[in-house]
């Protein structure tokens, strides 16, 4: 049984109520899902659909389906972790024990990284990038939908964690000697190291597939100073990740090393070194945050020009200050811990480093500001996320610059002062501009607009919640509270922690409402058709029919100006074009399983070495081996569609649009 | 007008409540770093407010330019001037780039000013001679051994007022941060390694202490009281530890050592001066002959406190210690 | 669209935008191995003094036996090069020739590299004994394991070359696979400058 099961057995199950509930939840709800596509024989269509497309806006769709998801569950894991430290004051224990505690706190912050911003990162970027730039699609297709799959596999491998063997006490970065056997024997940070490892690397193959798909597939006539900032804003989060995940990958790679083979990288002894872990992780770390933010930064510029109808401000400088952005972001990292007893100069120097990246990016904000002056303002939803991310995340940069400053810095680490900051600019600065992005683009993806009024009110309890819940963590870390504690006794702190839970549930409401805006949304779709053009847009998405075809441009565009689509419509007001459309028969990539396959024998590899089942690890090492073997061999992964069926659909496509 | 008033009042509103239910706190509970005990972490304060004053420069324009450009330029008011094509001034962008990037110049060099005068590894200038205390990180308690004094103790920080107090931290864990917020800044406590911290408190009283870096399943019960005293009182409390505690030999500390978190703290008399050095070079080579090293050891003065903070030499980064 | 499914017929601007493409993918790849190896240089840097009392890489390293190693896989490039100019020039035997010894050395390399590593594994000196030799292992291994998918990728497209022939697919990967190699190569010359030169000078 031993060589079968490996370390697993009954006792891996959970044991405390609450965790049970979460297992149970997760088995019925997977069954349900499963039953009612057997029942409404939807599984041949989901596979021939959708498992297999390598269309990117798919797969886009399906990014973000798995991140919404993600967003529930880590959603929930907040509302533990406020429902836990709203009660535990004092003798009170609250509602988990502090082992679960501590691995709900992991978790959290996991998944919100991984598996809810990236998710949504890529997924917009697949939806928006190749339409944005004149491309039928991306560089490598089979390509973007292995590492689609290999974050899909990561997802439930992190959440397989909750039914079977718990998961890491280490936090989300896991800090070594913590996180090795010595403290930690159990599966929960093998659960950690390799759902990451497996999704970080379909996000490297991602970096790669995107940047080259930038500077290769490029529309005729779109110099690189021409693209939309959404696009450089890409670019360069493409470069951070090329940079920055092999060294995640070679991290958790040699803690999964000292936890399997018996290392000593990162060990507390024989010649181990956790501070190498924590300078190696930061290294990836710092980057990491940049990664998640700047394609947020890229959305608003295309938000702002689009609703104040005007050209960007500063378009050269807002290209520059990414650049500048990028650079500095890696010489940064050493911030994360100025306590460990670094010299003041090493300090100073990584101190003023993290100052001179607000410099960048105030300079963003007063573009932006200034994208505004002049303009003619329309406060639709996408705008209202844009207004509420200048709040949020002015205030944000105002407490990071703060800890910037080593000798500030030692008084507030790691204390909820810390937790307050870095929810100040990923929830401000990043998921606000996830969410303007999805309620921009998705007209264009599925043909018709969001109900606005809901949006709005959804906004509205986002921006409030969002300050209710960690304004009060600011004045509990000036307090002396330190982040991930379970129980705590300070004097006056459990009110505080009562406010940030009904902040919290604000949010909550907020959310609720998005689900609400969606359902409304879809029942009156027939009302809301979006048209190919529905905020009177710049750029070249705009200019295809919504929902935009599978083969995305009938006829690749000619561009000539950097808002190409606004300066044909200026044009076209002024005399009609009369040409007639010249189309050419296109090449197209055929659907492919083997993406989904490859994933599956990587859960296999990942999830024996987690449960120590050693077949199983070599099955999927073969598995992965075959299928790259099988696919590169087949020479036939196209098809093509000749220009007389281009013609006829491009006029199908057209007809279903509105007539304006 | 009218609608303009609708828009700012709330926000007006949001924002008074927001400062008074501060000002309330800030009066009826003890918000530590902002409420000094000590002069570090009275320097941290004023850093804080300082920068924060700073800060202030740009957003408080980011914030009203954001409502007047969104008022002016919204789409129902004709009035305001269409320019759909401007869409640069280098003159502007001068001025943006020079605004933070001279704020940051003025913070750079208070930055580098205040990482060396508050560099947790310099020595605090007094008249009075300082105390030393030996921080050790356990598995989930803190234990203070007093070198000079031969005593230690568990939980429980006792230090005169007015004296610094040179810390020197490890762990016989997973890394912790040594934190008292009243007194000024954490450093962490790590295997195998030697930190260090300066510290003075102003007045006699009880002040909060933890640790700020997770740990494990006790994490949360890692706190413990850092008492400030008078001199006298100080006395005679190292007095009262002598005579009436147990001794903490190797095995005394053994047992200490295990994993459990300590619920009253613990006083203990040291006859063994070299128990801490033994703590921070068991992670750094093997032990040479099991339990007889108490003994042996004793001779063999290559301690880590003499040469500085073994491990550390090979860190990038840690040039500058 | 299934009615509509013809087969893709490519054009000789196709198949040099397509290898234009790959290439640069490919190269990128190579930029995050380096990314990659230097994380692992960076630890082994740090490490190799962290012996915690046990032996030292003055004590473990045999210098001729690793020069013999270094020369098999210079030689095994060289190989893998002229192949490359007999793809160029058509020869089909040629090539399956060349690529077989390319394959022979590069399995070579790594016999004598895992004979080393059962040597000193045999004697105490694993993976496990220090933080020194953890990062000797994994640096080295690593390097090991990319050269084992070498292999393996030669097999597969010899096998390729002798059914198909040069389709544009077997150039192309024929192509990036010497990329691949000359990039193994250079990582070996650094591990060989950094670990073992240094390592008992």
């Amino acid at each position: 049984m031993d060589f079968i099961l490996g370390r697993l057995s009954f006792d891996s199950l959970p044991k405390e109520l609450i965790t049970q509930g979460g297992a149970i939840s997760i088995v019925i709800g997977g069954i349900l899902v499963v039953a009612a596509l057997i029942y409404f024989k939807k599984v041949g269509w989901l596979w021939k659909n959708w498992f297999t497309t390598l269309d990117a806006k798919k797969i886009g769709i399906m990014y973000i389906a798995i991140a919404v998801l993600m967003l529930a569950r880590g959603a929930a894991d907040a509302l533990m972790i406020r429902a836990q430290q709203a009660l535990a004051s004092g003798d009170a224990h609250g509602i988990v024990s502090s082992d679960t505690f501590q691995q709900v706190v992991s978790a959290h912050g996991t998944i919100m990284i991984f598996f809810v911003a990236m998710g949504l990162m890529f997924g917009l970027i697949n939806l928006v990038l190749p339409l944005m730039i004149g491309a039928r699609d991306v560089a490598f297709p089979f390509l973007n939908s292995v590492s689609f799959w290999l974050f899909a596999a990561g997802m439930i491998l992190i959440n397989v964690s909750l039914i079977v063997g718990g998961f890491s006490p280490g936090g989300w970065l896991g800090y070594p000697p913590l996180t090795e056997l010595a403290y930690s024997p159990g599966p929960g940070v093998d659960y950690w190291i390799w759902a990451l490892q497996i999704a970080g690397i379909g996000s490297l193959l991602s970096g790669i597939n995107f940047l080259v798909t930038i500077l290769k597939k490029r529309a005729p006539g779109m110099a690189l100073m021409k693209m939309p900032i959404f696009a450089w804003s890409v670019l360069v989060t493409t470069i951070l990740i090329i940079f920055a995940f092999p060294i995640l990958t070679a991290t958790l790679g040699m803690l999964g090393l000292d936890r399997l083979m018996g290392m000593h990288f990162f060990t507390a002894t024989q010649g181990g070194n956790p501070m190498l872990y924590i300078n190696l992780i930061w290294a990836w770390g710092h980057p990491e945050v940049y990664i998640l933010v700047l394609p947020a930064f890229g959305i608003f510029s295309e938000v702002v020009a689009t609703f104040s109808q005007k050209r960007l401000f500063g378009y050269k400088t807002m290209v520059g200050a990414l650049f500048a952005i990028m650079i500095l972001s890696f010489i940064v990292w050493l911030h994360h811990f100025f306590t460990m007893g670094a010299g003041a100069d090493v300090n100073a120097f990584f101190g003023i480093m993290t100052m001179v990246i607000a410099i960048p990016t105030g300079v963003k904000v007063f573009n932006w500001l200034f994208t505004m002056f002049g303009g003619r303002i329309r406060f639709k939803t996408p705008m209202l996320w844009f207004m509420c991310f200048v709040v949020t995340f002015t205030l944000g940069g105002l407490s990071g610059v703060l800890m910037a400053v080593p000798a500030i810095d030692f008084q507030v680490h790691n204390s909820l002062f810390l937790v307050a900051h870095f929810h100040n600019v990923i929830i401000g600065g990043a998921l606000f501009g996830y969410f303007a992005g999805l309620m921009y683009w998705f007209p264009k993806i599925f043909g018709f607009t969001l109900n606005e009024r809901i949006g709005k009110y959804a906004t509205y309890c986002w921006l409030v919640g969002f300050l209710v819940a960690f304004l009060p963590l600011y004045a509990l870390g000036l307090m002396g509270a330190t982040r991930r504690l379970d129980h705590y006794d300070g004097p006056g702190w459990q009110m505080l922690f009562v406010i940030a839970g009904c902040g919290v549930l604000i949010i909550c409401l907020g959310a609720a409402l998005m689900v609400l805006q969606l359902i409304v949304s879809i029942w009156q779709r027939k009302k809301n058709i979006a048209g190919s053009d529905p905020w009177n847009g710049r750029t070249l998405e705009w200019s295809v029919p919504s929902p935009a075809p599978f083969y995305n441009f009938a006829i690749t565009p000619t561009v000539t100006d950097r808002d190409n689509f606004w300066v044909e419509k200026q044009a076209a007001l002024k005399h009609k074009s009369t040409a007639k459309l010249q189309y050419e028969a296109i090449t197209l990539p055929k659907n492919s399983g083997v993406g989904v396959i490859i994933a599956a024998f990587a859960f296999m590899i990942g999830f024996g070495l987690i449960w120590h089942m050693w077949w199983l690890v070599v099955v999927g090492f073969v598995g992965v081996i075959v299928s790259v073997i099988l696919r590169v061999s087949n020479d036939e992964t196209e098809y093509m569609i000749t220009a007389k069926h281009m013609e006829q659909y491009d006029k199908l496509y057209k007809l279903q649009e509105p007539t304006v | 007008m009218k609608k303009s008033i609708k828009i700012v009042l709330p926000i007006l509103l949001v924002v008074g409540a927001i400062i008074a239910a501060a000002t309330y706190f800030f009066q009826h509970y003890n918000v530590a770093v902002l409420n000094p005990q000590g002069d570090i972490a009275r320097q941290e304060r004023d850093l804080i407010v300082f920068t924060t004053v700073l800060g202030m420069a740009v957003v408080i324009p980011v914030f009203a330019m954001l409502g007047i450009f969104a008022w002016k330029f919204r789409e129902g008011n004709h009035k305001a001037n269409y320019r759909p094509e401007w869409d640069g001034n280098k003159y502007l962008e001068i001025v943006w780039w020079g605004i933070p990037c001279a704020i940051i110049l003025v913070l750079s060099v208070v930055t580098w000013r205040t990482s060396h005068d508050l560099d947790p590894y310099k020595a605090l200038s007094s008249d009075v001679k300082p105390l030393n205390v030996q921080v050790v990180a356990l598995q989930w308690k803190w234990l203070f051994i007093y070198p000079d004094l031969g005593v230690a103790s568990a939980n429980l920080l006792e230090i005169p007022e007015k004296t610094p107090v040179n810390f020197t931290i490890t762990a016989d864990a997973p890394m912790n941060s040594f934190w008292i917020p009243s007194l000024g800044s954490q450093v962490y406590a790590m295997t195998g390694m030697s930190t260090q911290l300066h510290l003075i408190a102003d007045h006699t009283g009880d002040y909060r202490g933890s640790s700020a870096n997770i740990s494990g399943k006790g994490f949360a019960d890692m706190k413990f009281t850092a008492r400030s005293t008078s001199m006298a009182e100080f006395h005679s409390w190292v007095g009262r530890v002598r005579k009436t505690s147990t001794t903490l030999d190797q095995s005394g500390y053994d047992a200490l050592a295990l994993p459990a978190s300590l619920d009253t703290p613990m006083y203990y008399v040291v006859k063994d001066n070299d128990l801490y050095d033994r703590i921070v070079m068991k992670y750094m080579a093997p032990m040479t002959n099991g339990q007889d090293e108490t003994q042996n050891n004793t001779n063999d003065k290559s301690t880590p406190s003499d040469h500085g903070n073994p491990g550390m030499m090979d860190m990038p980064g840690m040039e500058g210690m | 669209m299934s009615h509509h499914l013809a087969p893709a017929v490519e054009t000789e601007a196709e198949i040099k935008e397509q290898l234009d493409t790959k290439s640069l993918g490919f190269w990128i790849y190579l930029m995050t191995d380096c990314v990659l190896f230097g994380a692992l240089f960076a630890t082994y840097i740090v490490l190799h003094t962290s012996t915690f009392g046990g032996a030292t890489s003055h004590d473990l390293f045999n210098m001729p036996f690793v020069l013999l190693e270094t020369m098999v896989l210079l030689v095994s490039t060289f190989v893998c090069g002229m192949a490359i100019l007999a793809a160029h020039a058509g020869r089909k035997q040629l090539t399956l020739i060349l690529l077989g010894a390319t394959f022979l050395l590069g399995a070579t390399f790594l016999g004598l590299e895992l004979s080393e590593f059962s040597k000193l594994a045999s004697e105490g000196h694993g993976w496990w004994a220090s933080g020194f030799l953890s990062a000797f292992f994994t640096l080295v291994g690593t390097h090991g394991l990319h050269i084992a998918v070498g292999l393996l990728w030669i097999g597969v497209m010899s096998w390729q070359l002798y059914k198909r022939g040069f389709t544009p697919g077997v150039t192309r990967r024929l192509i990036l696979f010497s990329l691949f190699w000359h990039f193994l190569d250079v990582v070996w010359i650094f591990i060989f400058t950094i670990v073992y030169l240094i390592g008992v000078a």
